[in-house]
């Protein structure tokens, strides 16, 4: 005979169960009618993924049975749900709680499991968080719709889906107007004018004295304010954006490839000196691959700056497309859904060019020991 | 310091002489007054020679060295290398100096490494590749030209480190503790294997060190220095022969020089510290 000897999570789970069962029906209204099938198998799908992680089988085993439970059971109450939106009882949360506690459990298990070849341990790595992102979307959708939270506060990830796929021509257009035009041009030029603004104030001790405080005035003036401003300068189009997005990226770039230029060591400097070398011989084949981490790194503060400033700017007059333009006028107009869909498609870009970002930081500061490991 | 050379008289009539101070001084102004790094050193190294400077920190061996390399200048008095003044004869690379520790860049491979001061020199690509074969070969290095210096152990890196310094065929190899970091296993090997690389080229080569042994076995000439301020208080020709196995260490005349060192050492102690 086999032990059962079952994780916390596991066993909440089970209880979880139980209690759901006694306190049947899971929700009111037209889901009242399927209501009872949905809950039963629902429950019975619980137990039996409770039972099976119990029994301390291979973690693969263990996984599947977790994952076909927890996800079977979610799908189960999101859509037995339907038509019963807002009348969901104790029941339901239970089994919600249940499975979530099952897909805790799946985790964990993943997270434990050492595999020989380098390409399973690189799909566990990309698979956890996946399941954590999942998941924050299926407790999103099956709370807002089993507690019946009003569409205007919190739209299920459903109908923002739904919304996003139903919209791509405008998204795009909007994509297109703020992303490709105002801050890819913006954030080229503000992070050029940065690094460029940094080897002139490492060159002339002149400039660095009297540059960089202006700068950090500069770094402090508020978007609020000076968006308008660039407005009436540059135009209601792209261009007012993109010089926002110039003011906020200049800054960082230039701080942190100041102190970039100045973390080469005096050994490695001396070294250079002994070669008789130049001061452009020096700064192209020490200090700058020296500087590459900090360059990097205002790179990567400012994907994100440019983003948050591009949106911003449009607040204060732009033509009819733009990111920026439709979250304002959609939240005027009561459309949530297209804003949460304007925030994800926003969320995304500005991962992907992060993401980007990143790659590039590990092709070329592999020898860094952040990067390299140790 | 800018008596013409011809002025200063060399020491040693057999070899020309390829360092010559004299009245050398330096002194650092310091927050909290003047330190004297080196006051009125006089000193003439021969072309061929290998030359230890030991002594206790702050005897100003490394500022000696470094004001040879025109890393510091001197405050006072004269000094020529290869018959120019120390700016001069780093403008026209006349010499390799070797680091307390490595110094290779981390971006840069091995090769790369010993290339970077031919690159700088403006060296064909060709003449780069063949140069740095040559020298990797030289510290025994062959086969890990692609390896980057973080992959290597410390030994191996400092090797690299003088395969850079060497590249250039520079006549005048100055040291600075370049295997005080190590442990004494590797540093017993480098030592026999500095000797030979020095037997081969025929570099005249300038050796800071802290360790009496090291200083024995490795120079002809060795240059005890004192602290505070930085002087030289003996200067002791070796009488070893110049083919040396590791097992001369024990032989009584390898003591009795070492015997002499520790006590230049001990006379120019101020034993206040």
């Amino acid at each position: 005979m086999m032990h059962l000897r079952p994780s916390w999570q596991a066993l909440l789970a089970i209880l979880a169960a139980v209690a759901a069962l006694i306190m049947l029906p899971a929700a009111g209204g037209a889901a009242a009618m399927s209501g009872s099938g949905f809950a039963l198998s629902a429950i019975a799908l619980l137990l039996a993924g409770a039972l099976v992680t119990s029994l301390r089988l291979r973690p693969m085993v263990s996984a599947v049975a977790l994952f076909v439970a927890a996800h079977g059971t979610a799908w189960m109450l999101i859509t037995g749900i339907a038509g019963g939106e807002g009348t969901a009882g104790a029941a339901y949360f239970l089994m919600l709680i249940a499975a979530w506690l099952l897909a805790w459990q799946l985790v964990t298990v993943l997270s434990g499991m050492r595999p020989a070849s380098t390409f399973s341990n690189y799909g566990i790595r990309l698979i956890v968080p996946a399941l954590f992102g999942i998941w924050i979307l299926i407790l999103w959708e099956a709370i807002v719709r089993g507690a019946g939270v009003p569409f205007i506060l919190l739209p299920p990830p459903s109908a923002i889906g739904a919304r996003l796929v139903n919209s791509i021509p405008i998204l795009a257009a909007d994509v297109n107007q703020t992303i490709f035009k105002a801050v890819l041009a913006g954030y080229v030029m503000g992070c050029g004018a940065g690094f460029a603004a940094a080897v002139l104030a490492d060159r002339f001790l002149f400039l660095r004295r009297g540059l960089l405080p202006i700068g950090n005035m500069v770094s402090a003036l508020p978007i609020i304010g000076i968006a308008p401003i660039m407005v009436m300068w540059f135009g209601f189009d792209w261009q007012s954006k993109a010089a926002v997005v110039v003011v906020m990226t200049f800054f960082p770039m230039l701080v942190n490839t100041v102190a970039g230029l100045a973390a080469s060591g005096s050994m490695e400097r001396d070294l250079m000196r002994t070669y008789a070398s130049s001061y452009w011989q020096t700064l192209l084949k020490l200090r700058l691959p020296a500087a590459a981490p900090f360059i990097f790194n205002a790179l990567k503060i400012n994907s994100t700056l440019a983003l948050i400033g591009a949106i911003v700017a449009e607040f204060f007059g732009t033509p009819v497309v733009g990111m920026g333009f439709r979250i304002s006028t959609e939240v005027g107009r009561m459309n949530v859904d297209m804003v949460w869909a304007e925030i994800a498609v926003a969320a995304l870009a500005g991962s992907v060019f992060y993401g980007a970002i990143a790659l590039a930081e590990r092709a070329v500061t592999f020898w860094h020991p952040s990067i390299r490991g140790g | 310091m800018n008596a013409p050379a011809s002025t200063v008289m060399p020491a040693s009539q057999e070899a020309p002489a390829v360092v010559e101070a004299a009245d050398l001084s330096l002194t650092f102004q310091t927050n909290d007054g003047p330190v004297h790094a080196l006051a009125d050193v006089d000193l003439a190294i021969g072309k061929g020679e290998f030359v230890s400077f030991i002594g206790p920190s702050g005897c100003g061996k490394t500022t000696f060295l470094r004001v040879i390399a025109d890393l510091e200048q001197p405050t006072a008095g004269s000094i020529s290398v290869n018959g120019m003044s120390p700016s001069e004869a780093r403008q026209s690379r006349a010499y390799g100096y070797v680091f307390q520790a490595a110094a290779l860049y981390p971006w840069r491979t091995i090769e790369r490494n010993v290339a970077l001061p031919l690159e700088i020199m403006g060296l064909s690509k060709t003449e780069q590749r063949e140069r740095v074969a040559r020298t990797l070969e030289l510290v025994n290095l062959t086969g890990f030209e692609k390896k980057f210096p973080w992959q290597l152990s410390g030994g191996m890196q400092q090797r690299a480190s003088i395969a850079r310094a060497l590249a250039f065929d520079a006549d005048l190899l100055l040291m600075d503790e370049p295997f005080g970091a190590l442990d004494e296993i590797v540093r017993d090997h480098l030592n026999e294997q500095l000797l030979e690389l020095w037997a081969r080229t025929e570099k005249t080569i300038c050796f800071v060190t802290h360790s009496i042994p090291e200083a024995v076995y490795l120079s002809t000439k060795i240059v005890v220095m004192s602290p505070r301020p930085g002087r030289v208080t003996d200067v002791i020709e070796s009488t070893l022969p110049r083919e040396r196995p590791l097992d001369i260490r024990e032989s009584s005349e390898f003591l009795k020089i070492a015997h002499r060192v520790r006590e230049g050492l001990r006379a120019g102690h101020s034993y206040d510290d």
